[in-house]
């Protein structure tokens, strides 16, 4: 038992990156994601890594671009608003084909909005994390534990990949406290990056990385290029976790908090007889199309629980081709749903069957 | 492992400070809720929490008043402001001789810095100061690395500990083994910071346990939680 130790998701999120061999962190303050700064702030200087806190968050974004150009993996973190500001920079690594992990503890939104926890940073996460035609990699974790699992795949496909990942939590997520276990320390082998701009030292042609090409036709090439990328990705690195599927009549599809929330409400549901179950996506983009395959024919209705206005039911319409109905869940402004009302969706849904 | 009337030994003023996240919330509620129930003096639970935005006693200000304990809360506590207004209401319970008051104090040094505030007034009379510990959080699982923090508490509020209260747990994972590994670890702690170690708490879901049935526990409630469940 002694392996195993209660961690806050914020501290998890950070000690993962560490033991992942991140040794450059770069940020700016933000209630609910703090905790991860000031665990780097404490633990860096004794990993021989670099803690930075920048004068803001656009400026710590660029310091996150500047380094994972040089080749070592960076990371920045923040909470909603911040990852506004950051978004530019995110665009300028996506279009520099340069991989580096993004940590949004998400609060509410919009504006300066509040600081409870939200999932009102879908869109921005899955569709527009900064200006043009990019994706970044979501992976959204939904317990401390996972967390810690998640920052190093996240760091690691992001390299594969040559792109931004993000990990998006909430605020609960970040604030919450939980057993977590670490992987063993195992030798580490960082993936060779010859694109890097790390010194040529005379024995090779100058890397150069950049998102401003002068021809268009330059530009457009490079585009569809990375977006056949988009498409192995997409083939590739679906990721998902099932609950009770097998026979559910009522599938509700959540990640994150509102995953734990709606985990509860199932396990109402069933003790009151209603065949209802949990589809929780851990990768928002890709999105887990491949989990609606069999379940869009077997399930009779969907239920997408968030905490948002109800951000993620498109995606969920698309994956279901439109044959089943999808009904909207959820509380925002940094309420959370809680376990008794999204079974009184689930009731009413069921009495619609 | 403790005297099962560690209650009677608090003095009239009870600060608890310790790591943040080592389960200092969880055990002030637990404490001025049986405190209430036990005593006929007036319970004052202060949140002095300027650090956490989430998981604050103040949060659970309706269960407090309900059992008979009276709440202060800093004021925008559990609002969207994020702003570390202390509540002038503090002040009224060193004036008021009959109340029993516990602060649960915020996280590490940085928590402490508002108890700062208030040691003067403290230091007028007999207080007890717990530091409360716990082996499974993963930046003080060594006494020596909990000790270390203690001594930046100490520098933040201008107190000295009177007690060590061991809350080591893993959660709902606590078995009867995490419990009895931990034992060491506290009265190791209460060793080298040289004050009696007040108690040994356990989740109360290990009541029944027999590997735990001949030691002396506090058993606790598991009051702060996210709210996941029904």
């Amino acid at each position: 038992m002694e392996d195993k130790f209660l961690m806050k998701g914020n501290e998890a999120l950070a000690e993962a990156a560490i033991q992942a061999g991140c040794r450059h962190f770069f940020g700016y303050p933000i209630t609910p994601q703090t905790e991860l700064a000031a665990y780097m702030a404490k633990k860096m200087p004794k990993v021989g890594g670099t803690y930075l806190q920048a004068e803001s968050e656009l400026a710590a974004a660029n310091m996150v671009l500047g380094a994972a150009g040089a080749g070592v993996r960076a990371m920045t973190s923040s909470s909603s608003p911040g990852i506004s500001l950051k978004s530019e920079a995110i665009s300028y690594m996506a279009g520099s084909d340069i991989p580096a992990l993004i940590v949004n503890v998400q609060r509410g939104g919009p504006g300066l909005g509040g600081i409870q926890p939200s999932q009102s940073d879908y869109w921005q996460a899955t569709r527009a994390t900064g200006h043009g035609d990019f994706q970044i990699l979501v992976f959204a974790p939904a317990s401390v534990q996972e967390m810690v699992d998640l920052v190093g795949l996240a760091f690691d496909k992001g390299d594969e990949y040559r792109m931004p990942a993000m990990i998006l939590a909430d605020g609960m997520l970040g604030q919450m406290m939980e057993p977590v276990k670490f992987p063993e320390k195992s030798e580490q082998h960082l993936p060779d990056k010859p694109w890097a701009c790390c010194g040529h030292q005379n024995k090779r042609k100058h890397n150069v990385l950049n998102s401003l090409f002068l021809s268009p036709s330059e530009l457009e090439n490079l585009i569809i290029e990375r977006y056949k990328r988009y498409d192995i990705i997409k083939e590739k690195e679906q990721r998902w976790d099932e609950y009770m599927l097998d026979d559910a009549d009522i599938v509700l599809v959540a990640y994150g908090a509102s995953a734990r929330v709606s985990h509860t409400a199932v396990d109402m549901a069933r003790e009151q007889g209603i065949k209802a179950g949990l589809l929780r996506p851990i990768t928002l983009w890709p999105y887990p199309n491949k989990a609606f395959e069999k379940l869009k024919d077997t399930a009779k209705a969907f239920i997408s629980v968030e905490m948002s206005m109800g951000q993620m039911v498109d995606d969920v319409r698309l994956a279901v081709e439109c044959r089943k109905p999808v009904y909207f869940t959820g509380r925002t402004g940094g309420k959370i749903p809680n376990p008794n009302e999204v079974l009184k969706k689930i009731t009413e849904v069921e009495g619609t069957l | 492992m403790a005297d099962l009337d560690f209650k009677d030994r608090l003095e009239r003023i009870t600060v608890v400070c310790g790591h943040y996240g080592s389960g200092k919330t969880n055990f002030s509620l637990n404490l001025a809720i049986d405190m209430a129930k036990e005593k006929s003096k007036r319970i004052t639970l202060v949140d002095l929490d300027i650090v956490n935005p989430y998981f604050r006693s103040s949060d659970y200000r309706e269960l407090l008043e309900n059992s008979g304990v009276h709440v202060i809360a800093p004021k925008y506590a559990g609002t969207n402001l994020d702003t570390p207004a202390l509540s002038a209401e503090i002040d009224s319970v060193f004036c008021d001789e009959n109340t029993q008051v516990i602060f649960d104090v915020g996280g590490d040094d940085a928590g402490a810095f508002a108890l700062g505030r208030y040691s003067d007034k403290i230091k007028q009379e007999n207080y007890s100061f717990i530091y409360l510990v716990n082996k499974y959080r993963n930046l003080t699982n060594t006494p020596e690395t909990s000790v270390e923090i203690l001594g930046e508490i100490m520098c933040a509020c201008g107190l000295m500990p009177s007690y060590i209260v061991n809350n080591s747990h893993l959660q709902w994972e606590t078995t009867a083994e995490t419990i009895l590994n931990a034992a060491d670890y506290g009265e190791k702690i209460a060793e080298l910071v040289n004050v009696p170690l007040l108690c040994t708490t356990a989740p109360d879901f290990l009541k029944d346990s027999e590997r735990l049935a001949g030691y002396k526990l506090y058993y606790v409630r598991s009051i702060v939680r996210p709210p996941f469940y029904a």
